[in-house]
């Protein structure tokens, strides 16, 4: 989609849609989200949601989760202003919301230590995790080392392979992982398998899913853990600026952090929001993770959401340099967000956030994941085209040291 | 009257369990599927549960993932296994239910789905992923068709979801008797009768009993204590063992082995 046009959509939409006050009971946002698993693990959801409910409006929980998040990931993170990266485009002002800071490297560990907390609460023994970039797994296995509980990480093989760092990292932290071989050896595949284990383990086992997909309670959940992203941009721009930013810019893969990002402001209806999804390669079947750009709404992982599916419901293969935007799905309240049009989804490229990588780490001296790489590829095509006195914030999910091997590849070096 | 209340009626009058085999459709090919199906009704099966492959079954074990894949890579759709349904209504009236991933139910308009597959000649779904108060509409479009939608209870399932599950489950219940993913289990958990027989209290419906079944022995214990056994991966691992043959030897070496859980099911 043009700058221009996206511009004027965002613009037009003056809310008429009820924004807050989702999910239903039965997790809905609208006509997307809900529970479609199967029986075995439904009173298991029942319980995390009824156990999450209880937790989120008990002080001493928030008080805890609210040490941990200070103390040990370091929060609250920066909100960097990106002189160089804003002079050189030439347009609007870019502030980075440092994620990449968190112990870890990346806004994963919120979620993680808010879902272990809840573990511990429900007496459960074991962590199971699906990881793609590795980064959830990296969080969970850290949070499951400093609690001192058991954990297996299922990652596709695949991912494994682009993300060898991670493997190692999970590993010295005392966390089981769990290679998968079945199907597309990546994200979708590695969340089938924790399900899996989830049915036979359910009652000693929590499963901390990484992103605000899955069934209901999890799109929710992931979601208020990662709150703390926006909530704090509100305060520290507010703080900079003493006014609300123009646009929030962030990546969307199954959308946790530009969920975090965005729900704090989605009341305040002069903020546009744009989530940046993978393109890939090119817009052919297998060729990108356009999830939200492309798809139809269909049932994935135990939510109706837009998905990459064909006409009898099987799982298309997707493509994204970036293994943590691999993902044939999103959030449901991602695809609620769009058919409302509060939020806006666009897609970059392979190229366009390898591009932004360098650009990033060269203007900045921030090395960006892939992953947020392409958000700031889309406000380096967007910037310019916005006048100096508006204001936008990226979210910097993560750090890109991850990535330097696949990079490192693709430009052909041997490191 | 709908094939498969048919089939329970004649059961009953007969004090016998139903004996259901899972198989997946177009693994290894539409063909021999057909073939198997037909097979299974020669050597006394009642009803068969068909497999309509999923990309990413979440219920299901490696065992039928596995077969999935294969006949996904194929190019099996889900309008060639309605045409292969059709085909064997003009030799067969054995009770046929598919069991379905909701994505794929969803996905071809929930009650035009529903219309299609009944056209075709199944007799009920299994949709594993679709919990009851998800879509309670589809009950009734499957009522306005004379058709079954089956619902499962798992021992997890509190007794509150029980008697919930039970009022819409249509033709069977299909008890789930293991915690966990389909797949073949040296022996039977404890909490099966147990929680049979507190399902016999909340419901007439009759219950069939499958997950971790897996044994001519395993069959006839569950057959003395349930409505219809149903077995699944233990027949895929035996398809697997001739996937390499030609398909007049799979379909007898299986047939022979569902034979011996037939009649330890009857026994």
């Amino acid at each position: 989609m043009g700058t221009t046009t996206l511009k004027s959509k965002v613009q037009k939409h003056e809310g008429s849609c009820r924004v807050t006050g989702f999910p239903d009971k039965m997790g809905h946002f609208g006509r997307f989200g809900g529970k479609f698993v199967p029986e075995t693990i439904m009173p298991a959801l029942d319980q995390l949601e009824k156990a999450y409910l209880e937790a989120k409006n008990d002080p001493a929980f928030n008080t805890e989760l609210e040490y941990y998040l200070r103390e040990y990931v370091g929060r609250p993170s920066t909100l960097y202003y990106a002189e160089r990266l804003t002079k050189k485009l030439g347009g609007a002002k870019i502030y980075l919301k440092r994620e990449d800071l968190n112990h870890t490297g990346a806004h994963k560990i919120n979620n993680t230590i808010g879902q272990i907390l809840l573990a511990i609460r429900m007496g459960k023994k074991r962590i199971i995790a699906e990881t793609g970039a590795g980064q959830h797994g990296v969080a969970t296995a850290t949070a499951a080392a400093m609690f001192g509980i058991e954990c297996d990480v299922y990652m596709g093989e695949e991912d494994m392979r682009r993300q060898s760092l991670n493997v190692f990292r999970m590993k010295l932290l005392g966390t089981r992982v769990i290679p998968v071989t079945s199907g597309s050896k990546t994200l979708k595949d590695a969340t089938n398998e924790a399900f899996r284990d989830w049915m036979a383990s359910v009652r000693h086992t929590h499963y901390i899913l990484g992103s605000v997909v899955g069934p209901h309670p999890y799109p929710m959940m992931v979601r208020d853990f990662q709150l703390v992203i926006g909530k704090e941009v509100k305060k520290q721009i507010l703080e900079k600026e003493n006014r609300l930013p123009d646009y929030l810019i962030a990546c969307v893969g199954g959308g946790s952090n530009s969920m975090g990002l965005f729900h704090p402001f989605i009341e305040d209806k002069e903020v546009k929001m744009i989530g940046v999804e993978a393109g890939g390669i090119g817009t052919g079947i297998g060729q990108h993770a356009s999830t939200l750009t492309s798809g139809k709404v269909g049932i994935l992982h135990g939510s109706a959401s837009y998905v990459l599916q064909d006409d009898d419901g099987q799982t298309l293969p997707v493509h994204s340099i970036s293994a943590g935007l691999d993902y044939p799905g999103v959030g449901p309240e991602h695809s609620y967000l769009k058919d409302i049009g509060r939020a806006d989804y666009v897609s970059i490229t392979d190229d366009e956030a390898v591009n932004a990588f360098h650009e990033c780490a060269r203007l900045e001296g921030i090395i960006p994941a892939l992953e947020a790489s392409h958000a700031i590829a889309y406000t380096m095509k967007f910037a310019p085209t916005v006048s100096k006195d508006k204001i936008i914030v990226i979210c910097l999910s993560g750090s890109g040291d991850k990535d330097s091997f696949e990079v490192a590849k693709k430009l052909g070096y041997k490191i | 009257m709908n094939r498969i209340d048919k089939k329970f009626h004649d059961l009953k009058s007969k004090k016998k369990p139903a004996f259901i085999p899972f198989i997946t459709a177009g693994d290894p090919d539409l063909q021999t599927t057909k073939a198997l199906i037909l097979e299974f009704e020669k050597r006394g099966a009642d009803i068969i549960e068909l497999g309509i492959p999923f990309s990413d079954p979440i219920a299901d074990g490696p065992i039928i993932q596995a077969s999935y894949y294969r006949t996904l890579v194929r190019g099996t759709k889900v309008a060639q296994i309605l045409d292969m349904v059709s085909d064997l209504r003009c030799k067969s009236d054995i009770p046929i239910v598919s069991m379905v991933s909701y994505s794929t139910v969803f996905k071809g308009g929930c009650q035009a789905f529903i219309e299609k597959v009944c056209k075709a000649g199944l007799d009920g779904l299994t949709i594993p992923d679709m919990p009851v108060e998800e879509n309670l509409n589809l009950f009734e479009v499957a009522k306005k068709n004379d058709f079954k939608i089956v619902c499962f209870v798992a021992p997890t399932t509190t007794d509150e979801r029980m008697s919930l599950i039970t009022q819409y489950s249509q033709g069977f219940l299909y008890y789930i008797s293991v915690v966990g993913i389909t797949g073949t289990r040296d022996k039977l958990p404890e909490d099966v009768l147990q929680n049979i027989n507190k399902l016999k209290k909340m419901t007439k419906t009759p219950i069939a009993v499958g997950f971790g079944v897996s044994t001519p022995e395993q069959a006839r214990l569950i057959g003395g204590i349930a409505d219809g056994v149903i077995v699944g991966s233990a027949i895929i691992k035996e398809i697997e063992k001739y996937l390499n043959e030609p398909s007049e030897k799979l379909v007898n070496k299986v047939g022979e082995f569902v034979g011996q859980l037939i009649e330890g099911s009857k026994g």
